[in-house]
C-alpha cells in the first residue's frame, strides 16, 4: 500500500510540472469566481489561461484527440488538477461547460455541430450555462413546465429556468423542456441548445441567503429555437438529460471549506468554563469525530484513485463524498460559532473571529447541502444503485403530466 | 497510488471466506452460546490448520512470516461470520506482544506453540470497571511471582497462556511491565464471567502468588501497552467492519423479502435512508482502517492517530449497522430465533475490548495537537 505515482504517472506529473511553471500565471489575485459579478477582466483573464491550457492539451484531459483533449485517462486528469490546484489560477468559468454540457454535446450533437462548438468551448472562447432547474422541478428535475412547441421549422421556448450558474455571461445553452403535457413526466420531453443572446432570454440574479448572487434566474418568452438545434428524438429529453446528470456528479463537488484544523485553532483561541475550549471534552470529542469523517473522505478519495491508477471503474464508495462533507461543513460551523458565545452571530469579518469563516460556511452550507442532490435524494441513490432496494412507488410514472396535481 | 489490497492479499481473503463459510455459519455460532463450549474449536483448528494462527510469526519460529495486511484481512471475514473463536486475544494482542517484547527464550518456547496452535494466549489489562492508567495497576510482580485480579480477560477461562500488564512495585517510572504467566499453573483462580456476549468467554482471573516472567520491555511500559492497543485498535476495526458488512446485508435481504402495507419495506425512504447511512458509515471506517492498516505495514509516524481514527469510526460502523439491522427486522429482530443478536452482541464485545471511545477520541485529539495540524 502507498500512495505513489507509477512510473508513468510521475512522468507525466513531471511534465505537467514544468509546463506550469513556464505557463501558469503569477498573479496571486487572479482566484475563482465566487460572485455572479465578474468582471470583464476577470473573464478575460480566464480565457487567456484556458487557451493555454487548450494548446498544451491539458484543457480536456480524457477527451478524444480528435476534439482537441489528450486522449488520456482521469489519473491524468487528476494529476493536473492536482498540480495546477499548487497555483492560484482562475478556476470555475468552465466547469458546467466543459463538464457537462460539452460531453451532452459530443454524445447527442451532429458531427458539424460538434466541429462548431466544442473548440471553442475547449479554447475558453464560448462559455457554456445548463438549464435544467425549475421553481417547480428541483429534486424532481423531470417535472420542468417550460414548454417548447413548434412554429413552423422552428420550436417556441415559454417558461422559466432557475439556478443557473453563469447565465448572464454565457454565450450557449443546454436546456430541457416539455414538448408534450399530454405525455407521461418523463416522456414528453425534448432537449435543445441554444444561443444565450437570442431575443426574448431575460436573466436576472437570484440573491441568495447568504446575501452573495452566484446564480440566475431565465425567463423565456417566445425564444425561437431552429429544430436542428434538438438532441435526441421529440420526447426523449429526458434520455438526453441523463448523460448530462450523469456527468453532474463529476463537475460539482463541495469547495474547500474550514475543517477540524481550523475548529482545533479556534478551540486554542477561546475560552469555556475557565479553559481553553480545547481543553474542552465535549470539544475534543466533536473534533475528533469532524476529523474521522474527513479522513475518511479523504482516504475514500485515495481508494478511488487507485482504480483510476489501475484503469478501473472507481467502485461506489465515491457517492459518499457530498453526503458527508455538506452536512459537516454546516455541522462544524454551527459549534464553532457556539465556541463564540454570544459573539458567535457577528458577521464582520473585521470583528469576528477568524474573520467570519465560520459564519459565512454556516450561511453557504444549507445551499450545498441542496445543491447538485439534496441530502435526501442522494441517500436514495446510494440505497438504489449501490445497496439495490427498489425505487419508491411512483404516482406519476403513468398519469399525464397536464393531470397531475401540482400543488400551490 | 497503490491504496488498496495486493492480489495475493485478496486471494486470501477469499480463501479463508470460503473456510469460513464452509465451517462456520451462523448455526456454529449460536451452538457456542446455547452450549457450554466456551469457543468453537472445529472452526479454530481449521483457522490453525490454514496457519492462519502463525500467519505474522516469522517462519524461524513455525509461521508464516507474513505482515499484518494479511492480518487484516483475515480480521475482516472473522468479522463477517462472527467467528467464536480466541482470534483477537491470541494473535492481534498475545502474539504481537510476544514478537515486540519477548525475549529471544521467550519467543522461542511460545511463538512455535501459538503457531502451531497447541496453545491459545491472551492480554489482560483491565482490573475492575475503572479505567486502567499508569497509576492504578493493582497486579503486581516481584520475585518471580503475580499477585492480583484481572477481568474481564478475553478467553481467559480456557488460554493456556496470559500476557499480563502488571506494577513491579518498585515505584519508578518503568513500573508498568508485561509478564507471561502460564494459566495452568498452581495458584491461578478462573471465574469465567456472564456477558453480552457469550459466544466470546471473558474470565476473571486472580493470581494468588503465581509464578510469571518478566518480558522484555521499554523504559515506558505502560507505552508499549499502549502499542499493542494501537496494532490491535486497527486489526479488530477490521473485524468490526466485517461485522457490520454482514449487518447491512441482512438488513437488505429482510427489506427486499418483507412486505408491509402492501409493498416491500425496503422501498421505504424511511428505511433506504438508514440503510445509506450503515453503507456511509462502514465507507468511512473502511478508508480510515486502510490507511491504519497502511501505517502498520510501514510503522508509520502516524500510527497512533490512525489508530484512533479506526477505532472511533469502525465503532461507530459496527454499533450502528448491528442495531439499526434489529430496527430494519421490526419485531423478528428482537426474538432469541433471530440471528441478528450475533452481530448486536459483538459490536459491543470488539467496541469495548480496547477501552471507551471517550478515551480514543481524546487520545486522536491529544495526537492532534502533537502533531500540530492546527
Amino acid at each position: 500500500m502507498d500512495f505513489n505515482d507509477t512510473a508513468e504517472e510521475n512522468n507525466f506529473r513531471l511534465e505537467v510540472r514544468e509546463w506550469l511553471e513556464k505557463n501558469a500565471p503569477q498573479d496571486k489575485k487572479i482566484g475563482g469566481y465566487d460572485s455572479i459579478d465578474v468582471e470583464e477582466s476577470a473573464l478575460e483573464r480566464a480565457r487567456e489561461w484556458q487557451a493555454k491550457k487548450a494548446d498544451a492539451g491539458y484543457a480536456a484531459i480524457t477527451w478524444p484527440k480528435e476534439y482537441g483533449g489528450l486522449g488520456a485517462s482521469s489519473i491524468h486528469s487528476v494529476i493536473y488538477s492536482q498540480e495546477e490546484a499548487k497555483y492560484n489560477v482562475p478556476s470555475g468559468i468552465y466547469d458546467i461547460g466543459l463538464g457537462m454540457c460539452i460531453p451532452t454535446m459530443m454524445a447527442w450533437a451532429t458531427k458539424e455541430q460538434n466541429e462548431r462548438y466544442v473548440e471553442p468551448a475547449l479554447y475558453g472562447k464560448e462559455i457554456w450555462c445548463q438549464l435544467f432547474s425549475e421553481p417547480s422541478a428541483g429534486s424532481d428535475v423531470a417535472g420542468v413546465r417550460t414548454k417548447a412547441e413548434k412554429d413552423g421549422d422552428d420550436w417556441l421556448i415559454n417558461g422559466q429556468k432557475v439556478w443557473t450558474s453563469g447565465a448572464h455571461f454565457c454565450d450557449f445553452g443546454i436546456i430541457v423542456v416539455r414538448t408534450d403535457p399530454k405525455a407521461p413526466k418523463h416522456k414528453g420531453l425534448s432537449f435543445f441548445f441554444l444561443d444565450m443572446k437570442s431575443p426574448g432570454i431575460d436573466i436576472k440574479p437570484i440573491r441568495q441567503i447568504s446575501g452573495g448572487s452566484n446564480f440566475n434566474e431565465v425567463f423565456f418568452t417566445d425564444v425561437k429555437v431552429s429544430d436542428n438545434q434538438r438532441l435526441g428524438e421529440v420526447g426523449e429529453g429526458w434520455k438526453v438529460a441523463l448523460t448530462t446528470l450523469m456527468n453532474e456528479r463529476l463537475a460539482i463537488g463541495v469547495p474547500k471549506s474550514a475543517d477540524y484544523s481550523s475548529l482545533t485553532q479556534l478551540a486554542k483561541n477561546v475560552i469555556l468554563n475557565n479553559k481553553p475550549a480545547i481543553k474542552n471534552d465535549l470539544v475534543r470529542s466533536k473534533i475528533a469525530d469532524w476529523y474521522v469523517q474527513s479522513e475518511g473522505l479523504k482516504y475514500t478519495k485515495m481508494r478511488s484513485l487507485t482504480s483510476l491508477s489501475k484503469g478501473e471503474t472507481p467502485g461506489p464508495e465515491s457517492s459518499i463524498g457530498k453526503i458527508v462533507s455538506a452536512p459537516k461543513m454546516q455541522d462544524l460551523a454551527s459549534f464553532a460559532m457556539d465556541l463564540q458565545g454570544a459573539a458567535g452571530i457577528l458577521n464582520d469579518p473585521d470583528i469576528a473571529l477568524m474573520h467570519s469563516i465560520f459564519q459565512n460556511q454556516w450561511m453557504s452550507a444549507a445551499g450545498y447541502r441542496i445543491a447538485g442532490g439534496t441530502d435526501e435524494i442522494l441517500r436514495n441513490i446510494v440505497a438504489e444503485r449501490v445497496l439495490g432496494l427498489p425505487q419508491d412507488i411512483r404516482v406519476d410514472k403513468t398519469v399525464p403530466f397536464n393531470e397531475l396535481p401540482s400543488g400551490r | 497510488m497503490n491504496f488498496d489490497f495486493s492480489e495475493d492479499q485478496k486471494l486470501l481473503k477469499e480463501q479463508v471466506a470460503r473456510y469460513l463459510s464452509d465451517n462456520c455459519p451462523i448455526e456454529v455460532v449460536r451452538g457456542v452460546l446455547e452450549g457450554d463450549d466456551y469457543y468453537s474449536s472445529s472452526v479454530w483448528k481449521g483457522l490453525v490448520d490454514l496457519g492462519l494462527t502463525g500467519a505474522t510469526i516469522p517462519e524461524e519460529y513455525g509461521g508464516l512470516g507474513l505482515g499484518p495486511l494479511e492480518l487484516c484481512v483475515i480480521a475482516g471475514e472473522l468479522g463477517r461470520v462472527s467467528a467464536p473463536v480466541p482470534f483477537s486475544s491470541s494473535v492481534y494482542m498475545a502474539t504481537e506482544s510476544l514478537k515486540l517484547f519477548g525475549t529471544d527464550q521467550q519467543k522461542e518456547k511460545w511463538l512455535p506453540k501459538l503457531a502451531s496452535g497447541e496453545i491459545i494466549a491472551t492480554f489482560a489489562l483491565s482490573e475492575s470497571a475503572i479505567e486502567p492508567n499508569p497509576n492504578n495497576i493493582k497486579c503486581s510482580f516481584s520475585s518471580g511471582k503475580l499477585n492480583g485480579r484481572k477481568m474481564p480477560v478475553p478467553d481467559g477461562s480456557y488460554a493456556d497462556l496470559c500476557i499480563t500488564v502488571v506494577n513491579d512495585q518498585k515505584g519508578g517510572a518503568d513500573k508498568i511491565k508485561m509478564a507471561i504467566v502460564s494459566l495452568d499453573e498452581l495458584g491461578v483462580n478462573k471465574k469465567s464471567l456472564k456477558t453480552l456476549d457469550q459466544t466470546r468467554d471473558h474470565a476473571e482471573l486472580i493470581f494468588d502468588n503465581v509464578d510469571a516472567e518478566l518480558m522484555n520491555n521499554s523504559d515506558d511500559g505502560w507505552n508499549d501497552v499502549q502499542h499493542i492497543f494501537d496494532i490491535a485498535a486497527i486489526l479488530m476495526a477490521f473485524e468490526q467492519i466485517g461485522g457490520a458488512e454482514a449487518s447491512l446485508s441482512m438488513a437488505k435481504e429482510y427489506a427486499l423479502n418483507r412486505f408491509a402495507f402492501g409493498r416491500q419495506i425496503g422501498s421505504y425512504q424511511a428505511i433506504k435512508h438508514k440503510l445509506a447511512d450503515m453503507y456511509i458509515k462502514i465507507e468511512l471506517a473502511k478508508s480510515n482502517s486502510y490507511f491504519g492498516a497502511m501505517m502498520l505495514n510501514d510503522d508509520g509516524a502516524d500510527l497512533k492517530i490512525a489508530a484512533a481514527a479506526s477505532r472511533v469510526a469502525a465503532t461507530d460502523a459496527f454499533n450502528y449497522a448491528s442495531q439499526e439491522n434489529i430496527q430494519t427486522h421490526g419485531g423478528i429482530g428482537f426474538t432469541w430465533e433471530a440471528d441478528t443478536q450475533f452481530y448486536y452482541r459483538r459490536s459491543q464485545v470488539l467496541g469495548l475490548a480496547l477501552g471507551s471511545i471517550a478515551s480514543w477520541k481524546d487520545k486522536l485529539v491529544t495526537q492532534l495537537e502533537e502533531k500540530n495540524i492546527s
